[in-house]
């Protein structure tokens, strides 16, 4: 489909970001992943580059300069007004082949998850997903030391074991991040760049598929970005048991999140439900009521601050990683927190 | 029309339930205790794939690579309906990263073509839950030239070699139409798999790779030799086809650790463990403890 590719490796330190949209605006996770792609640039003296691809986008240049980016390339066409995977992997790869950069970072969002492995097969790169981290070291093999890698640290094994990947050999270094895990840096106006347009060029086989329809909801919760999650587990017992996790939360300023077991027991629907198939989230604090604490849900909560758990079974595994451990039933601590933050507050 | 399908499969540690058993005492997973499983989407695109059989005529044949005992989820796929199962299996291809094993499996799919004429559709699961990466799918659809849709939820019309497919996103869904052949990634919620039949568990179960030889003349002494059950599972179809890396004409070079081009710096498990944890007791004092500390060390 594309011309057969050797393998690449580069010179330059150039950190590549994808940057995408979401509903008519930057994706939160391209903004964390641009802060991110400066940090490494800045450790290895290169630069950042942004891919950003779309129809009548020229006005998110200015952002994406000012989260980082030194260099954006646009690719303003028709086309590109949905993703689609192929019309947008042509671009990418024609750019990567061109320009030959030493990173690449997408977001492990739909579209970077469907995006990334396209791209990578194609320029024969290696390609990390998921990555819960990003450094930047060396790596010893045989006697030879290759210098100022990209570390791809990611959990794996149902979030049993943390790895850490290297790609020695084979550029662009890819990996895609997970959405919440990077800070987001605050932006900086004053920051200069250059927008430099692209003109795709598409094959046939391109252009074959057609989105025939779309309907997208727009999330109601926003578990990444709250300081305060109260989370439920199948010890809530029932949907009306999650109203008490709810007027904590509210009492807390906080939202209330929800374990895989007990979304699919329908206490609580799918956007509420953090862990390894959910959202990863690292509040400030972080309750659990009646969660067990399997392995997939720690994945997704054990960066949190502070974690309190509470649980009938004083063996549940949720405790071991706790920093506050209350065993007994949710029933009488919640109301009981609930009075207490009231009059600690009044 | 009917359609030539092949869905691509892996076996896996079922590391969806992993239970006290299978950890060791200083936490980590005992990867030995969980038992090998088809990778639960794998079954959804299986399901998919049958149902397209089923309703426009074809075949389906399931395809997967990983060592000898990866013929066990085969066997699987045989009960629950493929008309042939393939293992690709070479110790050339251990250690493949999805870079390398995207490229096995087009060498393989390549070679199936050659054998059952032109492929129409590829299924594969969303991803594994091992690795949970979701990149083979894609990579085989590049590497086959193929278009890929990913998230597959459903067939909503197959029409000679058009397709119309609905994908789930997490927040919403999307309609697209594509020309065959292409390439489909399924999710969990696109179908209940069927079980596997009786009659034809029945059938199959006898179905063997070569490898597999010696233990089925332990359970069935009957037989005698292997060519005597060489030539039983022969007559009957029971012959589960095993290719090798030379097989399919796949590059050494772009194979196993060779051909990956991820490395693995370092691994650690994770060990459960918090320090200076501190309990309260479920009562008013003890919670308002709990809220005073909590204010205090600005946690609230």
């Amino acid at each position: 489909m594309y011309s057969e590719a050797e393998t690449i490796m580069t010179d330059n330190r150039q950190v590549w970001v994808f940057v995408e949209q979401q509903e008519g605006d930057l994706a939160p996770v391209s903004l964390e992943l641009l802060g991110k792609a400066r940090e490494l640039a800045d450790a290895l003296h290169g630069s950042v580059a942004a891919l950003l691809l779309g129809h009548q986008i020229a006005q998110w240049a200015d952002p994406v300069i000012a989260h980082g980016a030194d260099v954006v390339f646009l690719a303003d066409h028709p086309e590109l007004a949905d993703y689609r995977t192929l019309p947008f992997a042509r671009v990418a790869i024609d750019l990567i082949r061109e320009h030959r950069p030493y990173i690449f970072l997408l977001g492990a969002t739909p579209v970077g998850r469907d995006l990334a492995p396209r791209v990578a097969s194609a320029v024969r790169a290696g390609l990390t997903a998921d990555c819960t981290d990003l450094q930047i070291g060396n790596w010893e093999y045989q006697g030879e030391t290759t210098r100022d890698l990209l570390y791809q640290i990611r959990p794996a094994f149902g979030g049993n074991i943390i790895a850490t990947i290297v790609n020695p050999k084979m550029h662009p270094q890819m990996a895609t991040v997970r959405e919440g895990v990077m800070r987001l840096r605050a932006p900086d106006p004053s920051r200069q760049g250059a927008v430099r347009p692209v003109q795709p060029t598409f094959a046939d086989g391109d252009l074959g598929l057609k989105v025939l329809s779309r309907e997208v909801r727009l999330p109601t919760v926003d578990l990444r970005h709250a300081s305060v999650i109260v989370a439920g587990g199948m010890g809530v017992g029932s949907a009306e048991g999650f109203d008490l996790l709810h007027e904590l939360a509210e009492v807390l300023g906080g939202e209330v999140a929800a374990s895989r077991a007990a979304v699919d027991a329908g206490f609580a629907p799918a956007e509420r439900q953090v862990g390894q198939t959910g959202v990863t989230v690292r509040p400030r604090l972080y309750i659990a009521c009646g969660i067990s604490g399997a392995v997939q849900h720690r994945a997704g909560m054990d960066q949190s601050s502070k974690i309190i758990a509470i649980n009938t079974d004083p063996h549940a595994p949720i405790f071991d990683i706790a920093h506050y451990k209350i065993v007994g039933d949710l029933r009488q601590a919640l109301p009981r927190m609930i009075r207490a933050y009231r009059e600690k507050r009044d | 029309m009917t359609y030539n399908c092949v869905v691509l499969v892996k076996q896996v540690p079922d590391t969806a339930h992993i239970t006290g058993k299978a950890m060791k005492e200083d936490g980590t997973v005992n990867r030995a205790a969980l038992p090998a499983i088809l990778n639960p989407e794998d079954l959804n695109a299986l399901e998919m794939a049958l149902q397209v059989k089923d309703q426009y005529g074809g075949q389906v044949t399931v395809l997967t690579m990983g060592p000898p005992r990866a013929a066990e989820v085969l066997r699987e796929a045989l009960y629950r309906g493929a008309d042939r199962v393939i293992l690709l299996t070479d110790r050339a291809t251990a250690g493949s990263d999805t870079l390398a094993t995207s490229y096995a499996l087009e060498c393989a799919v390549e070679h199936l073509s050659a054998e059952i004429g032109a492929v129409d559709l590829i299924f594969c699961g969303r991803q594994a839950i091992d690795g949970d990466t979701a990149q083979v799918g894609p990579q085989v659809a590049e590497k086959l030239g193929l278009p890929q849709i990913t998230y597959a939820e459903a067939i909503q019309s197959l029409a000679e070699d058009q397709i119309v497919v609905q994908r789930a996103l997490p927040l919403g869904t999307e309609v697209v139409q594509c020309g065959l052949p292409c390439l489909l990634t399924v999710v969990g919620s696109a179908n209940t798999p069927r079980p596997p039949s009786v009659r034809r568990v029945m059938a199959y179960k006898l179905a063997a790779t070569p490898f597999e030889l010696d233990a089925l003349l332990t359970q069935w002494p009957e037989f005698g030799a292997q060519e005597a059950l060489q030539s039983y599972l022969a007559d009957r179809g029971l012959q589960i086809t095993v290719w090798n890396a030379a097989d399919i004409g796949a590059d050494p070079s772009r194979v196993g650790l060779a051909g990956s081009p991820t490395k693995v710096l370092k691994i650690h498990s994770v060990v459960l463990a918090s320090e200076g944890s501190q309990t309260f007791e479920n009562s008013d004092s003890g919670l308002a403890e709990l809220i005073r500390e909590l204010v205090h060390d600005y946690v609230l």
